[in-house]
């Protein structure tokens, strides 16, 4: 199979005069796990539905497991979904509820015991979905979505309501699907989550696409930071002065100097504090995480 | 489409709605025929209003049937909520998005979806003729009525008949709730609107503006229910609600399968 799992191009969709996606333009590859990340609001569930031909695009093309998105019929069968949340019949048991997804679906009801039991709800599969905390029908939400056994597996924020214990889960679940060959879509807020996660990153900013590609190459794009901490705190100033010199921007914090620059620097900055007479206690390179480059590039606040 | 009829009597067959379907169809029919015979001597009347059915008109052969068609409209109202409650609950809840991932071609998610409302109707309106039918019988004695015409040929035809029209009524009033869950896209408005409209507002427009209950869609259904009716004929009703229903029917249906999945 040498078609991207997902492949979107121009995908529009406009409300009115509001675009809420705009010319979004990105593949996913086959077998991967693909984070899609972007502030609340910046068109993310939109895509989704577009790609699940709930939503009708207002322009722009679209493929799924090398199918168009306008014949939903030919890939579906083979994607599993949670989109926005588990919705389910609360006066129905979370079994009962499975069966009737399984039964529309066509797939086998003996299925539904299995996956009940993997997602850790096999001794409450016959309570009320009524019943069900916050974090077990995000669970049945999860079980739902495997039921087809997909090729194609879209999660929009699997771990809202889960426990450490259970986004733990959720994680690992991901990454043995992944290594079985599903390809993973996931959408998250968790952004630590998925840097552990993600092979790949989509990121959206107000409907529109701002990065498409190897998480690697997102992180690599930002500029890493130096943390210096010397012997004596009152050679601080000197640091900075150091660093500014040599055309970095510089914060003093807790005792450090934080200097805007790559690793690379380091064992110059390190000769330059030598030849000034400063002995640095410690001196270390930090990559910036996804989660503040997405901060960085979405230009959302903290 | 067969998968949907049979994924959607899964949501039916749950015991909720079972049970309050069979003690509200038990207690209309048993109320209803009761009172047909038990008062049929009363000078009020033992039936709508205020109309006398004796002991002999009883003793026809249409007898047997006499209170199960005269509950058409009730039993139709009954269909109008479950068949409102169960599409409109799809969006309320947020299911629909489900069923569409699973089953992407909306038009057999609706027509399988009706097929099993219609059969959860017919099985209702069984329940009702079993539940009235068992009841006559065993009141019969008590008023006076003789029931061997009942099970004459002609008997058994009428009942069979009579059955058909409460059904297509039955069918007709669930439409009405079905397209007014897919319009209004709310379980308790559509459930509100159409019951209201049916029992309240129609029969105000009727007793208010004479001959209006020619265009009415209730009266219209109601009539095919009860074979016809003094003033209306069965087949103006048939004719024109089932243009009426047909015509929304299609409108509704094309706005499901065009319009956004959004919630």
């Amino acid at each position: 199979m040498d078609f991207p799992a997902i492949s979107v191009s121009d995908l529009t969709k406009n409300y009115g005069n509001r675009s809420a996606v705009s010319h979004a333009t990105f593949e996913v590859p086959m077998g991967t796990v693909c984070g899609f990340v972007g502030p609340n609001g910046s068109g993310k569930t939109t895509t989704i539905r577009m790609i699940l031909s709930l939503i009708s695009p207002s322009s722009g093309t679209g493929t799924v497991l090398g199918h168009s998105i306008n014949h939903p019929e030919k890939y579906l069968p083979a994607v599993g979904a949670m989109i926005e949340g588990p919705a389910f019949y609360p006066a129905l048991s979370g079994r009962e509820n499975l069966n009737v997804l399984a039964t529309l679906g066509g797939f086998p009801i003996s299925r539904v015991q299995g996956l009940l039991e993997q997602v850790g709800l096999g001794e409450r599969g016959g309570s009320k979905f009524k019943t069900y905390s916050l974090g077990m029908k995000q669970r049945l939400g999860i079980a739902a979505a495997l039921l087809p056994n997909p090729k194609l597996l879209i999660l929009d924020e699997p771990t809202n309501g889960l426990d450490p214990s259970g986004i733990q889960e959720v994680r690992e679940l991901i990454i043995a699907l992944a290594k079985s060959g599903t390809t993973v879509f996931v959408s998250s807020h968790l952004l630590s989550e998925l840097e552990m996660i993600a092979e790949y990153i989509v990121m959206l900013r107000l409907g529109k696409v701002i990065f498409a590609g190897k998480t690697a190459a997102l992180l690599s794009r930002q500029a890493g930071i130096l943390v210096a901490r010397p012997e004596y705190s009152v050679d601080l100033g000197k640091i900075a002065e150091i660093a500014k010199i040599h055309g970095h921007e510089v914060t003093i914090e807790n005792g450090e100097a934080r200097i805007i620059s790559g690793s690379e620097w380091s064992a110059q900055l390190n000769r330059l504090a030598f030849e000034a007479g400063i002995t640095l206690a410690s001196l270390t390179a930090v990559s910036p995480t996804l989660e503040e480059t997405f901060f960085e590039m979405t230009g959302d606040s903290q | 489409m067969i998968r949907v009829f049979l994924a959607e009597s899964r949501k039916l067959r749950r015991p909720t709605l079972v049970l309050s379907t069979i003690l509200a169809v038990v207690g209309l029919e048993a109320l209803f025929t009761s009172l047909l015979y038990l008062l049929i001597n009363s000078r009020d009347g033992n039936s709508r209003r205020g109309e006398t059915i004796s002991a002999s008109t009883l003793s026809l052969p249409n007898g047997l049937v006499a209170a199960f068609s005269s509950t058409a409209t009730l039993l139709g109202v009954v269909a109008l909520c479950i068949f409102a409650a169960q599409t409109a609950q799809e969006y309320s809840l947020g299911t629909l998005r489900n069923l569409l991932v699973r089953q992407p071609s909306r038009m057999k998610i609706l027509g399988g979806k009706y097929l099993s409302m219609a059969f959860f109707a017919l099985i209702m309106d069984l329940l009702a003729l079993i539940v009235s039918a068992s009841i006559s019988f065993g009141l019969a004695g008590h008023a006076h009525v003789i029931t061997k015409l009942w099970t004459s040929h002609t008997g058994l035809h009428i009942l069979a008949q009579s059955f058909g029209n409460v059904f297509l009524a039955t069918l007709g009033y669930g439409t009405l709730g079905m397209i007014l869950g897919l319009l209004l896209r709310s379980p308790i408005s559509s459930v509100a609107l159409g019951s209201i409209w049916v029992i309240l507002i129609e029969s105000l427009l009727t007793l208010v503006v004479k001959g209006i209950d020619r265009w009415l869609p209730g009266q219209l259904i109601g009539t095919v229910g009860g074979g016809g009716m003094p003033g209306l004929s069965y087949q103006r009703g048939l004719l024109v609600g089932g243009i009426y229903l047909l015509v929304a029917g299609a409108v509704v249906a094309y706005l499901f399968k065009r319009r956004d999945v959004s919630n």
